[in-house]
């Protein structure tokens, strides 16, 4: 408490400190800059939603407000983020309720290198032995409050280097059970290293990472054994990029050391995981191919939690992440127990001037992407908290997602614009979501049909109309929606429903409505929305967040500053 | 502790505010290190365009508002230069999900910006972009002399009219 404390009269000072040299010295002039962003809600019961009086426990109005505020001067740079959910908002965890200053840091940084002191967010390669991050509309921070060191020996090579503790809600740094995290990674880009090299055709980027964990032993039983745990656990990864001309090619290799957590039900296995991507880019023509395979990557800094808690590596899905609502109803996420995966994109552009291409030539972009399960023998016998074996090249039968996609884009003529897409998932809801659908299914087979029309006005106004509509007989059953905007430059006005005509539930065929209008100016923002919202992504206004599952009233602010 | 923690807010945002009205000091780009998309580094204090403004635009591949936006000022990006100058600079924000898709894209589009890839969001964080499409436009000096959040069809010819004002030596009030 006592650093904290000393941290924040710093900054105090230092705000102080900078308006007297400000005066003085204006090219290396002290700045301050920053953001808000609060959303209040006030809901209604609703039943049929699930949401009820006694959910609702009184706690109409809810909401969630985050500030920044950065303070540079020179090669010093402070900053803080003020948080407080008073209560947060329906679809963000009960933990968070509280307000505080979760993140703040102290960063100096010269010529070849940097030092953070306090919170902060880094990356190792592609993130799978290594990601801190924020994502405020999922409630996510992992973010590591300790020590930064970035170091640039030389141009083309670079080292970051990071140890601290994670962000657990509100937890103070010795409260809890969680473990300490340190990691030090190293890239080398070839052509910038090397002079001699710097002109070449063949550009090749090297790169290797080490994060260890640290926590003390725990007492925890499986299968009737006390187990002895490693209280240190670490991971590696090697990656490398390769560009030659219009051809990229990438791969990252990760592995860890046997770290029985809840998330492998305290088996002692190692983890992998293999990320393989390649390119293929000229003018008009882009395609993609990615290939993957996780084996029990989970990687926390507490081998006890679980959901979206401490989790020190990100593993990317490699799907598509849908624009459109209802495309983006069944999300897939990588399951990090295990999976294999395979995607392919085409995104192709028909020349202006030709029969299919028209006055402005017309956007196609084709997807497929599929994730299957390990092939996996359970290892019962000899030693069961071994857990299981698996063949690394072959795969499991089991399916966990499927994807393909047709997406159009075509401008009619100076005012009109259109997108049609066509989607077909198929989805393991069991895996993915952990239960059936509400009719019992485990897979969901959907296929959603997508018109989206902009039509430009006079003096910066616009109209635009979508039209979307999905089939699935396995979920709730078949929806179809409908949105009508209107735009001018300072202001917006939509109305949007959303009905599911296909439950086979009578009750539940309901309407999503919403009626949502903002003001904008600059880099300020203010919306009203009233009415149903479904969980997932909303682009309304010319601004796409992701919005939690609610009935009622919503006001919502962001400005930068 | 909570009333300390509040009036240390509380104070920077007053003296945020105060400073912001003398003027003297329009704000530049923070140091942040990007990847282009041949994979060099690349510090957002290096970036230049010859003593003309530059637009960058923080966007991303799932966010079909940034997409019109970068294809509407795409089809009208060569007058611009020519016109004013003008460099863009487009910004994605794609994670490691989706940032190896980014060039693909960008050249099946026949984008023919510079592009820069924020892959774990530290120049978006450094910048306090909150939500995207995020427009920023610099004069000449290189300072932040406006911003602007949300794109609807034609926010791209306020663009065009705000770079023609630094251009003229004008005053940017909105």
């Amino acid at each position: 408490m006592k650093s904290k404390n000393l941290l924040l009269l710093i900054i105090i000072i230092l705000f102080f400190s900078s308006f007297i040299s400000q005066a003085q010295n204006v090219s290396n002039s002290a700045q301050i800059h920053g953001d808000i962003q609060s959303d209040i809600k006030l809901y209604n019961a609703d039943s049929k939603m699930g949401i009820t009086d006694s959910t609702l426990n009184g706690e109409k109005l809810r909401m969630n407000t985050f500030a920044n505020i950065i303070f540079t001067k020179g090669n010093f740079e402070a900053g803080a983020r003020f948080e407080t959910y008073q209560n947060p908002i329906l679809g963000y965890d009960l933990r968070y309720k509280g307000t505080g200053i979760p993140y703040r840091y102290i960063k100096y940084s010269k010529d070849n290198y940097e030092i953070t002191v306090g919170n902060f967010y880094e990356q190792f390669g592609s993130g799978l032995i290594f990601r801190t991050y924020e994502n405020r509309d999922l409630g996510y921070d992992n973010s590591l409050d300790g020590l930064k060191v970035k170091i640039t020996p030389f141009k083309g090579f670079y080292i970051k280097a990071v140890y601290g503790k994670q962000r657990y809600y509100w937890a103070k740094a010795n409260e809890g059970d969680r473990g300490i995290v340190r990691g030090i990674d190293g890239e080398l880009n070839i052509n910038e290293a090397f002079k001699k090299l710097e002109n070449k055709k063949t550009k090749i980027i090297l790169g290797a990472g080490f994060v260890s964990k640290y926590q003390k032993d725990q007492n925890i039983i499986s299968h009737g054994d006390k187990l002895d745990l490693p209280k240190n656990v670490g991971a590696f990864s090697g990656r490398m990029n390769i560009i030659r001309g219009r051809i990229n090619v990438m791969g990252e290799y990760a592995y860890k050391i046997n770290d029985p957590s809840a998330d492998n039900n305290y088996i002692y296995r190692k983890g992998e995981a293999l990320l393989v991507q390649a390119s293929y880019a000229q003018r008009g023509l882009g395609i993609f191919v990615g290939a993957k395979r996780i084996d029990n990557m989970n990687f926390r800094s507490d081998r006890t939690a679980i959901g979206q808690d401490l989790n020190i590596n990100y593993l990317p899905a490699l799907t598509k992440e849908h624009q459109y609502t209802l495309a983006s109803m069944y999300p897939y996420a990588t399951q990090p127990g295990g999976e294999v995966g395979f995607q392919a994109q085409i995104d192709y552009k028909i020349k202006k001037k030709t029969a299919l291409g028209g006055k402005y030539g017309t956007k196609i972009s084709i997807n497929y992407s599929i994730a299957n399960a390990l092939d996996t023998t359970i290892i019962a016998s000899d030693n069961i908290h071994k857990g299981y074996e698996s063949d690394f090249f072959s795969i499991g039968d089991e399916k966990y997602f499927e994807d393909f996609s047709i997406l159009i884009h075509k401008k009619i003529n100076k005012k009109i614009k259109t997108t049609f897409s066509y989607v077909n998932i198929v989805y393991n809801n069991v895996a993915v979501k952990g239960h059936e659908t509400e009719n019992g299914e485990k897979m969901v087979y959907a296929n959603i049909g997508i018109a989206d029309v902009s039509y430009k006005l006079k003096h910066g106004k616009s109209l635009r109309f979508e039209m979307q509509s999905l089939f699935t007989e396995q979920d709730k059953g078949d929806w179809i929606m409908g949105t009508v905007e209107y735009n001018t430059p300072k202001w917006f006005v939509a109305v949007m429903d959303q009905y599911n005509y296909g439950n086979d539930i009578k009750d539940n065929q309901l309407h999503y409505y919403t009626l949502s209008t903002g003001y904008h100016k600059g880099a300020t923002r203010i919306a009203v929305t009233y009415g149903r919202q479904r969980e997932g992504i909303i682009c309304v206004g010319g601004v796409c967040r992701q919005v939690p599952a609610s009935n009622g009233l919503g006001l919502s602010l962001t400005t930068s500053f | 502790m909570k009333r300390t923690v509040f009036l240390v807010f509380f104070m920077s945002i007053v003296i945020g505010c105060f400073s912001q009205e003398q003027k003297a000091n329009l704000r530049k780009l923070p140091s942040v290190d990007l990847k282009t998309l041949e994979g060099e580094t690349i510090n957002t204090k290096d970036l230049k365009n010859n003593g003309n403004p530059i637009i960058i635009s923080f966007w991303a591949l799932w966010c079909k508002n940034c997409v019109k936006e970068l294809n509407a000022i795409n089809d009208v990006y060569d007058d611009w230069k020519d016109e004013t100058g003008v460099k863009i600079i487009a910004v994605s924000i794609d994670n490691s999900r989706s940032s190896s898709k980014v060039l693909p894209f960008v050249e099946s589009n026949d984008w023919d910006y510079e592009v820069l890839l924020d892959v774990n969001s530290d120049f978006k964080r450094a910048m306090n972009v909150i939500t995207v499409p995020h427009t920023f436009i610099l004069n000449g000096k290189g300072e932040i002399v406006w911003q602007h959040n949300s794109y609807v069809e034609g926010s791209e010819e306020k663009y065009l009219e705000i770079v023609k004002k630094i251009k003229a030596g004008e005053e940017i009030t909105d």
